[in-house]
């Protein structure tokens, strides 16, 4: 699914990504960790595609349809309402019964009830919550995700940990953390940056 | 082809109903516009020259579209959204068409108050310098929108628009002027549907590049 050699990246003279080598098989689990400022982030948007290498070579088996970045941020527009920004990105990724997949996640991540309410106005957890909801609304097969658990609640860390076990989804899994034990059961390989 | 208009239309839509909730961009174009029409028309002689008028009508609306186009993705840079939008599978030029249709609703909202206030103010507009500003308009929203995205990857991205935009904006100002008060005005027209078509498909096949690294 993900394949590096040598990748590196670099910000100016600042060496973000120092040289990696990596293989990521279809159905694997990768979690990410390091310090702040260890490249975790810069490495997710490197698989995203978002940034480009600065050196050696990075090759992904799937196309942009079939990936799912969350990032720190989770990318919805605050103006909108929850399934206004879905329905807008289920378009934009061609999902198939685009309203009942919408409706589907928005009841299942606990969203139902605010559903036609602007982002702007909700909590940060509600927002992460969204956030998910759009990077799983297309079903994708390469799930990148930066700090998923943050801001989440009781409620939202097992609706992420019950997606995350899903055994159905044959999904390739990237995610960077600060709290690795959380994937444990998960986790078929590690990544220590420094 | 039917999903590059698809995509297009639903990302138009969704600025204006970001625009129609927040209500940020329109009236600060509204605003200057008229500001600007009638500060010109205190500020000049009464017997001033169609010539000088019609000059002052087109750095009216050049200046009322920068403003424009400095707000155009203020939601996608403050929240990060050009990723998210980068990242789906829809052809990126999609992300420029829906952004240029929503900055030319709002500077053709802007004008259809400017225009009036100008014929008020001045003397009124022919056919061919109407024909000149709704030609005007489709150059501006396709170079602008483009700048403007570069614009934003940029740290000083209020002093780089206008750098990027203005130099590449005086094309239409000088069409906008032939046709508003040129002796060939045909020629002028004929000059910025030109200019339109060259940019726009300069435009279409560069902002892929544009938004990706």
């Amino acid at each position: 699914m993900i394949r590096a050699r040598g990748l590196t990246k670099r910000f100016g003279t600042k060496r973000v990504v120092t040289p990696l080598d990596l293989d990521v098989g279809a159905g694997d689990f990768l979690v990410v960790t390091g310090p702040n400022g260890s490249g975790k982030t810069t490495l997710l948007r490197l698989f995203s595609g978002l940034v480009a290498p600065t050196g050696g070579e990075l090759e992904l088996s799937v196309d942009r349809s079939a990936l799912g970045f969350l990032a720190h941020e989770p990318l919805v527009y605050r103006e909108l309402s929850a399934v206004e920004n879905l329905e807008l990105f289920g378009r934009l990724y061609r999902v198939p019964e685009r309203r009942e997949r919408v409706g589907m996640l928005l009841e299942r991540y606990g969203l139902w009830d605010a559903r036609h309410e602007r982002a702007r106005s909700f909590s940060r957890g509600m927002l992460q919550r969204l956030g998910l909801c759009r990077t799983l609304l297309h079903d994708p097969r390469l799930l990148l995700l930066d700090e998923p658990f943050n801001a989440l609640d009781a409620d939202g860390v097992e609706l992420l940990e019950r997606e995350l076990a899903s055994p159905a989804s044959e999904r390739t899994l990237v995610v960077a953390t600060h709290d690795p034990q959380r994937l444990d059961a998960f986790a078929t390989s590690r990544l220590a940056l420094a | 082809m039917s999903g590059l208009v698809a995509d297009s239309a639903a990302l138009a839509r969704k600025d204006l109903l970001l625009e129609l909730r927040a209500r940020e961009t329109l009236p600060a174009m509204l605003l200057f516009v008229v500001t600007a029409l009638v500060v010109f028309h205190f500020a000049l002689p009464a017997d001033v020259s169609d010539r000088a008028a019609g000059g002052l009508l087109w750095v009216a609306i050049v200046f009322t579209a920068l403003l424009g186009l400095t707000r155009a993705f203020v939601a996608e840079r403050e929240q990060g959204l050009l990723d998210a939008l980068v990242l789906t599978p829809c052809d990126r030029a999609a992300i420029w068409i829906g952004k240029a249709l929503a900055v030319l609703a709002f500077l053709v909202a802007a004008e259809l108050v400017a225009l009036p206030a100008y014929a008020l103010f001045f003397t009124a507009l022919d056919p061919a310098a109407i024909a000149g500003v709704v030609l005007a308009d489709l150059g501006i929203c396709a170079v602008g929108t483009l700048v403007a995205a570069m614009a934003v990857a940029g740290r000083a991205r209020e002093l780089l628009l206008p750098l990027l935009f203005l130099p590449l904006a005086i094309p239409i100002v000088v069409g906008g002027v032939g046709a508003t008060v040129g002796d060939e005005p045909a020629r002028s027209l004929a000059f910025l549907a030109l200019y339109d078509v060259i940019f726009a498909i300069l435009c279409f096949a560069s902002f892929e590049y544009v938004v990706t690294e």
